[in-house]
């Protein structure tokens, strides 16, 4: 069967796409020291941070970009950047999220986020991010009430450094690659959590990420600690303009788990993807690393990729603990000229750790999938316990999908297994459902959720309702 | 309730039905055999609206609350609805989706369509699990994915069941014969039985006649080089049976 149907391709119905004008305060392009102080200054940083920062600078120096991930896209000029780019009017954090710039607020309106007290969703605390700068958060004095601390990172370092002190690349060091560290010398805001011995937190946590400005890369940087026994659920969500030119977004986010702890955190990750010839969108190169320090332990990451034109992204971790578990439950969906190479690494350190990796890919028109994986048990990881299932799905004949599994094993007492596929989504299986009485929309919906539904059940339901649309529309639109 | 008159059709650039006449009236069961490579397989999913099948010329004509339309207009999942449908010759796998779940969204998309409401999830189980008694399929076929795994016998049993559930008016039965052994054949056969009603047609796609022992038809008829080239009643199959397609070939 001739398959010229499937592929056409994407309407550019982007509904994030959109930009906001507003007058901002930039730093000019470039990289070097001055830049670096520039942005320091701006955030009111301490001398030892910006020591770190300069410190981590001069290691990215000595670095080169790496090209062992399966993506192509041309050289970035790293002085052709702006590192920082932050609205003028009302950024103070004495004042109420009420008080904001107007076209802020409804920014982040349009994009689904209320922030004002009144129109707020119920139940999550939101930090929201607009290109360099966290420029509220809500619900604060809620958390306060149980101690959980949730704020920009940027405040953090100024309110609790011991804590800033002690974890900021406690998991991933400022050396671990060329863009940690480059994210360790400019990174601009993020958010912060701690979650205090024994609280369950009563709120979900949630951080807003949105580039704006143009030709300005966002270096967003998080760091969420949940101390002993205690237990935390995180949303993640990301929205860019549709641009001709690439923005780059290199984040760093580091968990860390104490003794009991259990960190449950989500993404879904809607970047700009470029139009459908492959002009602009997002270079998503993110690490993202938790670290179970403590025994029984356990810290999650459920990502739902369907945006960013390059995706280089593992978040994994670092199973530290005895009897501590990981987990990486994950959809990626690549469509038109996208790339994705994406996967986690599962290190397992402490007796009886276990870990446990979904990945579901789905690949459409021209574009490139990648799941890339690293399975480690180290000599001291008795009774360590892997399950590994990787499924691909191909839309159309020129889309491609790959998996890269790497697995290592120091203890002979280790069970790893690892499952994988590879499916078409054909017209045949659209027209079996169709020729039931099912609608072309409600079909994809079916197709898709049967694949998927393996990892949307472990998002938080209005995070799952909210990807299961976005995944459909994006099919739908691939599949004509 | 079908006519089709001097229909054309292309597949991948090849013209595979070349001007076939072919009418159906309600109650009937028509028996469609011939050779392979002769059209029987294009002719049934032409009907239920494959895509990539290329009408050339000529029309295929169903009643519609009393009017005829012209299928070619209409979106397979549309002539679904309007009662119309194929069991597959090779059923399809759905992967993640259960058979329960499947059927339930077809036949609420089809109940929604004629404005009718929906049945509540209990009554609506109920109601698969006594259909699912005519082709002898158990309760644990619901949860399983669709087609997923099964047998090629289970698949076309499952046809069957979804059939008995979408309760068409038209039903085109591709090969569903093919593969399968004597008691399963028995079973697909008297399901299939059951379904025989006076507002409701049959169509059996077919290469032997083995089948027509067990479903016998009203009119059987023998497509050979894209159209029907003989029409007769049940004792054409035993003499295709006799002397074999060479004839029309």
């Amino acid at each position: 069967m001739s398959d010229t149907p499937i592929s056409s391709q994407l309407n550019n119905d982007y509904k994030f796409g959109f930009t906001t004008e507003i007058e901002t305060e930039a730093a000019p392009k470039g990289l070097n020291e001055g830049i670096i102080q520039f942005i320091s200054k701006k955030k009111n940083e301490p001398e030892w941070m910006l020591a770190r920062r300069l410190k981590a600078f001069q290691q990215w120096q000595k670095m080169t970009e790496p090209t062992w991930a399966n993506v192509h896209y041309p050289k970035i000029n790293f002085q052709d950047i702006c590192y920082f780019s932050a609205p003028k009017k009302n950024i103070n954090k004495d004042k109420k999220l009420e008080d904001l710039d107007p076209e802020l607020l409804k920014t982040f309106e349009r994009l689904g986020i209320p922030l004002t007290e009144q129109k707020r969703i119920s139940g999550v605390a939101i930090d929201a991010v607009f290109d360099s700068v966290s420029i509220g958060t809500t619900n604060q004095e809620a958390l306060e009430k149980v101690g959980v601390i949730f704020c920009s990172i940027s405040e953090a370092i100024q309110k609790y450094p011991e804590l800033v002190k002690k974890y900021f690349g406690s998991v991933v060091p400022y050396a671990d690659n060329f863009y940690a560290s480059l994210n360790a010398a400019v990174f601009t805001d993020g958010s912060f959590c701690y979650i205090p011995e024994g609280v369950r937190c009563p709120l979900d946590l949630s951080t807003y990420f949105r580039i704006n400005a143009k030709d300005t890369g966002q270096f967003e940087r998080t760091l969420l600690i949940a101390d002993k026994g205690s237990y935390v659920n995180y949303l993640e969500g990301c929205t860019a303009p549709m641009r001709d030119e690439n923005q780059l977004h290199a984040a760093v986010v580091e968990l860390v788990a104490l003794e009991n702890a259990e960190i449950r955190y989500s993404t879904v990750q809607n970047w700009y993807t470029g139009d459908k010839e492959g002009r602009g969108g997002v270079y998503n190169f993110v690490t993202k690393r938790g670290k179970c320090v403590g025994k029984n332990s356990k810290i999650s990451w459920t990502q739902v990729e369907s945006g960013s034109a390059i995706t280089w992204k593992y978040p994994s971790v670092i199973l530290q603990g005895d009897n501590s578990s990981g987990a990486f439950y994950s959809v990626a969906l690549t469509h038109d000229y996208m790339q994705a190479d994406t996967g986690t690494k599962m290190i397992h350190i402490g007796k009886n750790t276990k870990s446990t990796i979904l990945s579901k890919g789905i690949s459409a028109g021209h574009s490139s999938n990648s799941y890339r994986g690293l399975v480690k048990v180290m000599p001291s990881a008795e009774g360590a316990r892997n399950y590994t299932q990787c499924d691909s799905m191909l839309v159309g004949s020129r889309a491609k999908a790959s998996t890269f599994p790497h697995v290592e094993s120091k203890n002979k007492s280790a069970t790893i297994e690892h499952e994988a596929s590879t499916s078409r989504l054909s017209e045949d299986q659209l027209f079996y459902l169709q020729s039931r009485g099912l609608g072309k929309e409600q079909a994809i919906s079916l197709l898709v959720n049967g694949f998927c539904k393996d990892v949307f059940k472990h998002l938080p339901l209005e995070f799952s309702v909210e990807a299961v649309k976005l995944i459909e529309m994006k099919l739908e639109n691939s599949i004509g | 309730m079908l006519k089709i008159s001097d229909l054309h059709v292309r597949v991948d650039g090849k013209d595979v039905l070349k001007g076939l006449n072919f009418n159906v009236k309600a109650g009937e069961v028509h028996a469609i055999m011939g050779p392979n490579g002769s059209g029987k397989s294009t002719l049934s999913k032409v009907i239920a609206g494959y895509p990539g099948y290329e009408i050339i010329s000529g029309s295929i004509q169903y009643e519609i609350n009393g009017n005829y339309q012209n299928l070619s207009e209409l979106e397979p999942d549309i002539r679904a609805k309007e009662g119309i449908f194929l069991a597959f010759q090779y059923p399809v796998e759905v992967p993640g989706v259960s058979n329960l779940i499947f059927l339930r969204s077809a036949f609420n998309a089809i109940c929604k369509h004629h404005g009718i409401a929906e049945m509540s999830e209990d009554k609506f189980t109920k109601f698969v699990q006594e259909k699912a008694k005519l082709v002898e399929m158990s309760d644990e076929f619901f949860e399983r994915s669709v087609n997923e795994g099964f047998s090629g016998g289970e698949k076309k049993r499952n046809e069957i069941l979804q059939m008995a559930v979408l309760s068409p008016r038209l039903a085109l039965l591709d090969e569903t014969d093919s593969g399968l052994d004597i008691d399963a054949l028995k079973i697909v056969a008297s399901g299939v039985n059951k379904m025989r009603a006076p507002d409701r047609a049959v169509v059996l796609v077919t290469h032997y006649q083995r089948l027509l022992n067990f479903i016998v038809p009203d009119y059987v008829h023998v497509l050979a080089g894209g159209r029907i080239v003989r029409s007769g009643g049940r004792e054409l199959a035993i003499e295709l049976e006799q002397k074999g397609y060479n004839a029309y070939l």
